[in-house]
Order: structure tokens, then C-alpha cells, then sequence
């Protein structure tokens, strides 16, 4: 089964680390995920950028109708805003995907990332994923559509 | 009547009779889980008496009393086949009661551990339950020590109850000399806790490791006969003992052989001496009583600055014989590495390498690193180590394998 790991860590604190402590926090995330390829467990890993970059989508207003099998907003505005969705102490700041036999492994991985010393991990099942770059992925019952299916644009 | 605060005095009932009490409870009916409820109902009915009324001159029998009055209810209410036999056996038990006195509660928590640590109950369940049957422990605390979430691992505790239920798995001791594979699963199920508490240096691990400790204690009380819980038991105050000297002011990992021993506790170790003495004159010499010599062996070695490592692999020897375990290949090889030289070392343990059981295995990675490190192997040192940091939960080994790892580098 395949677990979105995400990881959590404050911003503000993370800015004022020095470099030579955050080439050693560094290494060890780059040691984690040897040990998870290794273990034929790991899929793909990313951080993300400063969330002081980020902007975030959002329709005010409005109500949501099934029309023609599609749901719509009708009456709202689109809103861009800036920053992320939601204001909190920790702020999400990259993620793992990892390949494992269930939730118990898959929360034992989270423990072995070094960035579970310094902010939270939200641990996630994933049911599917598709990619450019391999084949799409499903967990049992979950829904794939293959390329086939996929609608013209 | 005591005066002693009612809130107090049902804390300290909670603490050294629980086990107690539920062992009773629950081998009346085989009923794990209903023997738990009736002693939560009895301890809530006391915290709502005792203020008013007194704390009972005999609060254990008084608890007892009232938990065994609410099974019974319960027993009464249920109307299945089962629970009719059930409730004619308490019948009986509750004329036996009459003639017995409350003083003399029969202590059945080693059946009851037994009962946790059958082998049809899941190995992985074993530690948990006893830590909740003999303890109280919540599923919480429970949970945090085995990185599963409360709600899943309250869920488990009470799969792991019923399938006690369903199976009849009978609360009685079987005979320990000829069945000497059950009380094996009693004390891995102590020492899976054990090392819970061990590798996790915060607190809440102490507290673990010390609630083992007392288990091994109980278990040596209720076996005094048997060596193998002394040796259990020695073992843990042999690691418990060198606690405060595994981590530098700074918080950094000190290895076994640079630790200070001015910082282990003394009188911990004097107990795991005795405990080993008394274990090997009284009988056949299990897997736990060579784990303890091998550690009576480090103790002896830090202490004296007499070499030793010769003897610790002729420990061992018999260990792997017994056993066949690769953790207990992996330990021979690092005492080999000493005893001898780290091409010895790395030759016995060859066949690890394919072996699935080490490849997650963070303390193989680490000793196959280190080794490599001395013979020059530099590019295989430096991937061992790397695997090794990845598998490690603990930020001070992490590190610690960081610097080694760094220390090759500049051999370049």
C-alpha cells in the first residue's frame, strides 16, 4: 500500500537555523530515504517551497450544482488569496511517498524521519496516483482511470 | 477505619492489587474483559464510599466484594449457555468464598499472564495485554510505548480479550520444567516491554522500563523455583543500571565501551549479580541466564580493564546454538570483532547479508559499517552507515553515526 507522508515543521524556526546544522539535518533526511529505497519502500519525496510563496485558490460564495454529471459553483467568485489555506503553528513543508505493507509500517517509517523530531507527520493512505513518468498506480478498490478513459480536452 | 485520604488509599489499592484482583475476577469466568469492568465498577463505587464512609479496614476484600457482586449481575443478566455454566461455577465459587477469608485473596496473576502470553495469541498482542491485566496501564499508554494510536490499540486489546475467552484458554500454571516454552512467552512479553522503555530515552520509556522490571519481579516472586525469570530479571537490571551513563551532558550517544562507570547505578548491578547466582545454582541454564552472564561479563571487563572478549564469544557460542537467531549471530560477530579481528568478525556474519530479517535491521547496518570502516573498505563503510542513519529512530544514534561516517570521509 502506498502512505502519503506529510510533513509538518514551523517556518519562522526553520529560517534561523544555521547552514552548517541544516546540511546536517540534510544529510540525515538523504540517509532516510537511502533506507527506504533500500527497503523497496520508497516512491518519491519533495519539499516544498516557503509557504510565503504559496497562494491558495478559493470560491466564495455561490452553490455547488451536479450539472451534466460535473459539478459547478453557481453565483460564487473566484478568489486567490495569498499564503496557504489554513493559519496554523506548523506548516506544511514537504512529503514522502512510501510503499509498505500497511499502517503500522507505514507509521514506524514516519518515526524513522528526522523531521518527526521537529514537527508533526500526517500519515495518509493513498488511492491512487497517476503520473507522467510511470505507469498509474491503484490500491485495491481504488479508482484509475487509464489513459483510454480520460475524456478529450 | 484508616485515615488515610479515601482518594489515596484507592490509588494505592489500584497500584499494588489490580493484577490481583482481576487475575481473581477473571479466572472465575475466563472473561477477561468483564472481569475488568466489574473491578473499574468497584473502584468507581469506592471513590464514591470511602469519603463518606471510611476507607474499610480491608479495602483490597472490600473492592473484591463489590466487583464480584457486579459480575455476578452481569452473569445473571446474560442468559446464554455459556454464561449458565458460568454463573453455576460462581455459585460454587461464592459458597467456597464463604469458607475463605478475605485476607487470603489467591494470587493468580501469573495464570493470568500466562493466559496473555498463549501461543495462540498474537506475539505481537502478548506485552500489551499483561501490561493492561497485571498493570492497568491504559490502552493510551500503551499505545504511545508501541507507536500505535489509543483508539486502534484499545481496539486490539479487547480482540486479544474475547479470542482469550473463545479459545477456554484455561488460568492455569502449566508445569514450568515441562513446558518450558510457555514461560518463555510470559518473559519475552515482559522484555518486549523492557526494551520499549529502553530505546526510547524520554521519560514515558523510563516509566515503561521500570513497569517491566516490576513484572519480572512479580514473575520471580510467584516462580521462586524456576531460573530463567531470575535471569530475565538480571538482565534488566543489568541494562537498567548503566541508564544515566548511555548519554552525555550534551545529550550525545556513549557507546558500552566509553561510558563512565562511575555513572552506573551500583546496587542495581550488585541485585543482577545475586539474581544470576541464585539463577545458575538452581537449574538448567536458559537463554536468559546466558544473556545475563554476557552482560555480567561487560560489567566485569569495564569495571576490572581485564580483557574478556574471548569469553564473551564462547557465551555466545551456546547462545547461537540455542537459539539460531541473527541478532544473536550479529552480537557474536561485534564480540568476535574484539576478540579477534573485524575480517573474523565480518566472515561469520556473511550470510546475514541476504538474510530479510537484518535488512531493516538498524544495529546490522551499523556493525557491518563499522567493521567495513577498519578493514578500508571506505565506499561500503560509508553506504552501511548511510543505511544505518535512515533506519534509526533515535536522533542521538543518528548523529552518532553521522560523526562516524564523517570520520571516513576525511581518512580520504
Amino acid at each position: 500500500m502506498r502512505f502519503l507522508l506529510m510533513l509538518y515543521a514551523e517556518e519562522q524556526a526553520g529560517a534561523t537555523i544555521p547552514p552548517e546544522d541544516m546540511a546536517k539535518a540534510m544529510d540525515g533526511m538523504f540517509a532516510y530515504q537511502q533506507a527506504l529505497t533500500k527497503a523497496g519502500a520508497f516512491v518519491s519525496t519533495s519539499a516544498l517551497g516557503a509557504t510565503t510563496d504559496a497562494r491558495t485558490l478559493r470560491m466564495q460564495g455561490g452553490d455547488i450544482h451536479l450539472v451534466d454529471g460535473a459539478f459547478v459553483n453557481q453565483g460564487g467568485t473566484l478568489n486567490v488569496q495569498e499564503g496557504p489555506y489554513a493559519e496554523t503553528r506548523e506548516q506544511f513543508g514537504g512529503l514522502f511517498v512510501i510503499d509498505v505493507a500497511d499502517m503500522d509500517e507505514a507509521v514506524k517509517w514516519a518515526a524513522r524521519c528526522p523531521a518527526a523530531q521537529w514537527g508533526p507527520i500526517e500519515i495518509r493512505p493513498i488511492v491512487n496516483t497517476m503520473s507522467a513518468n510511470e505507469p498509474a498506480w491503484c490500491a485495491d478498490g481504488g479508482f484509475a482511470p487509464d489513459a483510454g478513459q480520460q475524456p478529450e480536452p | 477505619m484508616t485515615d488515610a485520604s479515601p482518594d489515596r488509599a484507592a490509588e494505592r489499592v489500584a497500584r499494588e492489587s489490580y493484577g490481583r484482583l482481576l487475575a481473581y475476577l477473571a479466572a472465575r469466568t475466563r472473561d477477561v474483559a468483564g472481569g475488568e469492568d466489574a473491578l473499574a465498577e468497584a473502584f468507581a463505587t469506592a471513590l464514591e464510599t470511602w469519603p463518606r464512609e471510611g476507607v474499610p479496614d480491608n479495602p483490597e476484600a472490600w473492592l473484591l466484594t463489590v466487583a464480584r457482586r457486579r459480575q455476578t449481575d452481569a452473569i445473571r443478566r446474560s442468559t446464554t449457555r455459556r454464561h449458565g455454566e458460568a454463573h453455576l461455577s460462581l455459585i460454587q465459587d461464592e459458597l467456597d468464598d464463604l469458607a475463605m477469608s478475605h485476607d487470603a485473596i489467591p494470587d493468580r496473576r501469573l495464570a493470568l499472564m500466562f493466559a496473555c502470553a498463549h501461543p495462540q495469541i498474537d506475539p505481537a498482542m502478548r506485552a500489551p495485554l499483561i501490561l493492561q491485566t497485571i498493570l492497568g496501564l491504559t490502552a493510551a499508554d500503551i499505545g504511545a510505548a508501541f507507536l500505535v494510536p489509543p483508539a486502534t490499540m484499545g481496539q486490539r486489546l479487547v480482540r486479544a480479550k474475547t479470542r482469550i475467552g473463545e479459545l477456554g484458554i484455561g488460568f492455569e500454571i502449566p508445569d514450568i520444567l515441562a513446558l518450558p516454552e510457555r514461560l518463555d512467552g510470559v518473559l519475552e512479553a515482559i522484555y518486549a516491554a523492557y526494551a520499549k522503555g529502553w530505546s526510547d530515552l524520554a521519560d514515558e520509556g523510563s516509566a515503561l522500563a521500570t513497569e517491566a522490571i516490576w513484572l519480572g519481579r512479580l514473575v520471580v516472586a510467584l516462580a521462586p523455583d524456576a531460573p530463567e525469570p531470575k535471569g530475565m530479571l538480571a538482565l534488566m537490571y543489568y541494562s537498567h543500571a548503566r541508564r544515566a551513563a548511555r548519554r552525555d551532558s550534551a545529550g550525545a550517544y556513549v557507546p558500552l565501551e566509553a561510558q563512565d562507570t562511575a555513572l552506573w547505578d551500583q546496587d542495581a548491578i550488585a541485585m543482577a549479580e545475586a539474581l544470576l547466582r541464585d539463577a545458575s545454582t538452581a537449574g538448567p541454564t536458559g537463554r536468559c541466564q546466558i544473556e545475563a552472564a554476557i552482560q555480567s561479563a561487560h560489567v566485569a571487563r569495564r569495571l576490572s580493564g581485564q580483557d574478556n572478549w574471548p569469553v564473551i564469544v564462547q557465551l555466545y557460542d551456546i547462545l547461537l546454538a540455542m537459539t539460531g537467531s541473527p541478532v544473536v549471530q550479529l552480537n557474536r560477530a561485534a564480540a568476535l570483532a574484539q576478540a579477534k579481528d573485524p575480517v573474523v568478525a565480518l566472515a561469520s556474519m556473511e550470510n546475514l547479508a541476504t538474510d530479510k530479517r537484518m535488512a531493516e535491521y538498524q544495529p546490522y547496518w551499523a556493525l557491518r559499517g563499522h567493521l567495513l570502516a577498519q578493514i578500508g573498505d571506505t565506499a561500503g563503510a560509508h553506504d552501511a552507515l548511510t543505511l544505518a542513519m535512515g533506519l534509526s529512530m533515535d536522533p542521538a544514534i543518528r548523529d552518532w553515526l553521522g560523526a562516524q561516517r564523517s570520520r571516513l570521509v576525511s581518512l580520504n
